[in-house]
């Protein structure tokens, strides 16, 4: 919407009056705050009911706390200490942290790298093997966890030889980072092939023609070029593993001192289904890493997750 | 092809043979011979072998730290972010140093797989080798040891909740693509007529949920959903709301078929931030002149939007909608976490972790896959192709 159009008001060209205009105006207005308004009222009833004492949640309403927004008994944190420790939300915090960090990081590196060969080096099959990683990306995660957890937990074997030895990683933080790791590898070779690709080749030939190798080329010129792109990559994968439930839940499963943010939040639904000044307060401990970087790296975040959306 | 060079200090360049300088290594003769092993050299040699063998060590007695280790987490995180970034680049770097050892012909014609290497072997061993896997068990038994032909395809197309499964799949489609796409549409298009500072306010709000996970949002809503029997307050607002209305309470996720769409709303909660958010950019793209025209030549706004809005942004529309297409064909969090499926809610993917992970039958798990790759294939293949075009664009 460009301001012209706004100010412009000799109408007489047009058929709608000035009044109309401004009505329209309104109407606008107030279907927006009436959806706005219908999509925050979810999250603020969870913050609101998570600072709320235990028997006054399950007594009134979370909006009745408008009529005594002033009144210390309204409000406590015994929730947030309870969920944190009695039922190990801060244990799966830390978790989630171990898997996340390494689990952002490896995939980055090892895309990175590959992501230059793709782009500025020359060698047999480089099309047909880019065109392979970038299809890779419509292999949906369920086609490969059930033969993932076999190897896990018993290694593979072909004709009785075994080829990969029972390495045990079900339940480790290794698996998980391996498995996200590869599962991250495709969109991520994708974005940064295509940002470093697109790179001035001039750059490229006069660190060759300084006598750069291609290590030193890629260290200190590709890699710093790249920052925009590795950041938006990096904001979208820190998030899809912080979020992620389903490959948490088959490779870390059950072992609950490994379990991460969003599985013992699920197992709290299962066990403590009533008791919802646990449940809001867990919910809202799970919440808070994204939506700090939501509101700190807002600009990267949406270009992260645009680019993202395509991710199996 | 850039070679080694002689000047910089941080590489071994008394090892490595500068590519442009190497008569005294290479004479004459463009093959890779005999010769060419032999100038290599003890002192070469010994790196080449020794370098791996050590990073070799290192990368085991640290996998081995990090899976067996009893440690602090904080501990493990950090050890597990050096090994992350230097541990990598370091494996990089030392695959360098050994390829550096060599004549530069092989060289550099090794060079590219050392950077492309890693990718491709972790691509194989978590993409491509369990893919196939899953296409061969679903062919096999429970435990994946003898063949049964296509029962557990018979299973997966039949088994009555299979069938629920696909029925909820088709309303999640129809509902989820229309709710998220139609209304990202529609508050795209409004917020595209305020000043700048609510449309960045409103986009906010309705973009935010984006950040959060599918089950943080399946215990936001299950709080709304919340029932009591009846004379006792009602603490979730969808009861409050109902019983207020004059109505008896009502145990709203148990509700067949609407348990579905209660379900279907937490996602079109999460999602339509982001098509709004693709949406509006392409509206923003829509040229101002076109639309100046239009409403010059007597346009009203509804024809303006339906007549030049929609027909310029169609291709986005149609990478929104797919991308939705996707995400619903797989989703899984929601459901699972909310009613595990009971009641009616059930959908492709919850019978096939149910299958895999809870009856450990291997086989009707692959099959499930199977089928879920089946239908997700030509929706992707759309997707990623609109998607390229959409980048060779830019």
């Amino acid at each position: 919407m460009s301001l012209g159009y706004e100010l412009d008001m000799d109408a007489e060209s047009r058929p709608k009056t000035f009044v109309e205009r401004l009505l329209d105006q309104w109407i606008v207005k107030l279907v927006v705050i009436v959806i706005a308004v219908l999509w925050l009222v979810p999250t603020v009833g969870l913050l609101v009911s998570s600072f709320r004492p235990a028997d006054a949640i399950s007594t009134s309403g979370w909006w009745t706390v408008f009529d005594k927004l002033l009144d210390a008994r309204t409000w406590t944190v015994e929730n947030y200490r309870q969920v944190m420790d009695a039922d190990g939300m801060w244990n799966a915090f830390l978790n989630s942290l171990a898997v996340t960090i390494p689990a952002t990081v490896i995939p980055i590196t090892i895309a990175a790298f590959a992501a230059y060969a793709f782009a500025w080096m020359d060698f047999r099959g480089r099309q047909i093997l880019f065109v392979v990683v970038v299809g890779l990306m419509v292999v949906p995660l369920q086609m490969t966890l059930i033969p993932l957890l076999n190897i896990y937990t018993g290694g593979a074997e072909i004709f009785g030889i075994p080829i990969i030895p029972d390495l045990d990683l079900s339940g480790t933080y290794m698996g998980v980072w391996l498995a996200h790791t590869g599962f991250g590898l495709p969109l991520a070779i994708y974005l940064l092939r295509n940002y470093i690709g697109s790179l001035p080749r001039s750059i490229m030939e006069s660190a060759s023609i300084d006598g750069a190798s291609h290590f030193q080329t890629f260290i200190r010129l590709v890699v710093p070029l790249s920052v925009p792109a590795i950041a938006s990559f990096a904001i979208f994968q820190f998030l899809w593993v912080w979020n992620d439930f389903l490959v948490a839940l088959v490779f870390l499963g059950g072992t609950s001192d490994v379990s991460v943010v969003t599985i013992r939040l699920a197992e709290l639904v299962g066990s403590r289904g009533q008791d919802w000044q646990v449940l809001t307060a867990g919910a809202f401990v799970t919440m808070v890493l994204p939506l700090t970087v939501f509101f700190g790296l807002q600009r990267y975040f949406v270009r992260g997750l645009t680019a993202g959306s395509v991710k199996g | 092809m850039t070679g080694q060079p002689p000047v910089l200090p941080d590489t071994d360049s008394d090892q490595s043979p500068p590519s442009d300088s190497g008569p005294t290594e290479r004479v004459g003769t463009e093959e890779v011979t005999g010769r060419d092993w032999l100038a290599i050299g003890p002192i070469r040699f010994l790196v080449a072998v020794g370098i791996p063998a050590i990073g070799f060590m290192v990368l085991w007695w640290v996998f081995k730290f990090l899976r067996d280790s009893e440690a602090n987490r904080i501990l493990i995180v950090a050890v597990a972010m050096v090994v992350g970034v230097i541990g990598i680049f370091g494996l990089y770097w030392g695959m360098d140093v050994v390829n550096n050892t060599f004549p530069s012909r092989i060289g550099e014609r090794v060079r590219p797989w050392i950077f492309v290497g890693p990718a491709l072997a972790i691509l194989s061993l978590y993409l491509v080798w369990p893919a196939v896997r899953t296409f061969w068990l679903s062919f096999l038994d429970q435990n994946g040891e003898s063949f049964v032909g296509l029962d557990n395809y018979i299973f997966a197309l039949t088994d009555e909740k299979m069938l629920t499964a696909f029925r909820n799949t088709v309303i999640w489609l129809v509902l989820g693509t229309t709710l998220t796409v139609g209304l990202g549409l529609t508050v795209a298009s409004l917020v595209d007529r305020l000043k700048p500072r609510p449309e960045k306010v409103a986009k906010s709000i309705i973009f935010v949920p984006m950040a959060i996970s599918f089950v943080g949002a399946s215990v936001v809503w299950g709080f709304i959903y919340t029932f009591r029997p009846s004379g006792r307050p009602q603490i979730g607002l969808l009861n409050a709301i109902w019983t207020w209305l004059g109505n008896e309470p009502v145990f709203w996720l148990r509700q067949q078929p609407w348990n579905t769409v209660l379900l279907i709303i937490v996602l079109v909660w999460l999602q339509t931030g982001f098509s709004m958010v693709i949406l509006s950019a392409a509206i923003k793209g829509v040229p101002e002149d076109i639309l100046e025209a239009a409403r010059i030549d007597g346009a009203a706004e509804l024809q303006v939007f339906w007549r030049i809005v929609i027909p310029t942004i169609k291709s986005t529309i149609v990478v929104v909608t797919t991308t939705m297409i996707i995400l619903i064909l797989k989703v899984f969090d929601i459901v699972w976490v909310m009613t595990s499926g009971e009641f009616g809610t059930d959908v492709i993917a919850t019978n096939m972790i149910r299958q895999a992970f809870r009856f450990f039958d291997d086989g009707r798990g692959a099959a499930i896959a199977v089928v879920l790759l089946i239908v997700v294939i030509p929706v992707m293949v759309l997707n990623v192709r609109r998607f390229r075009e959409e980048e060779a664009m830019r």
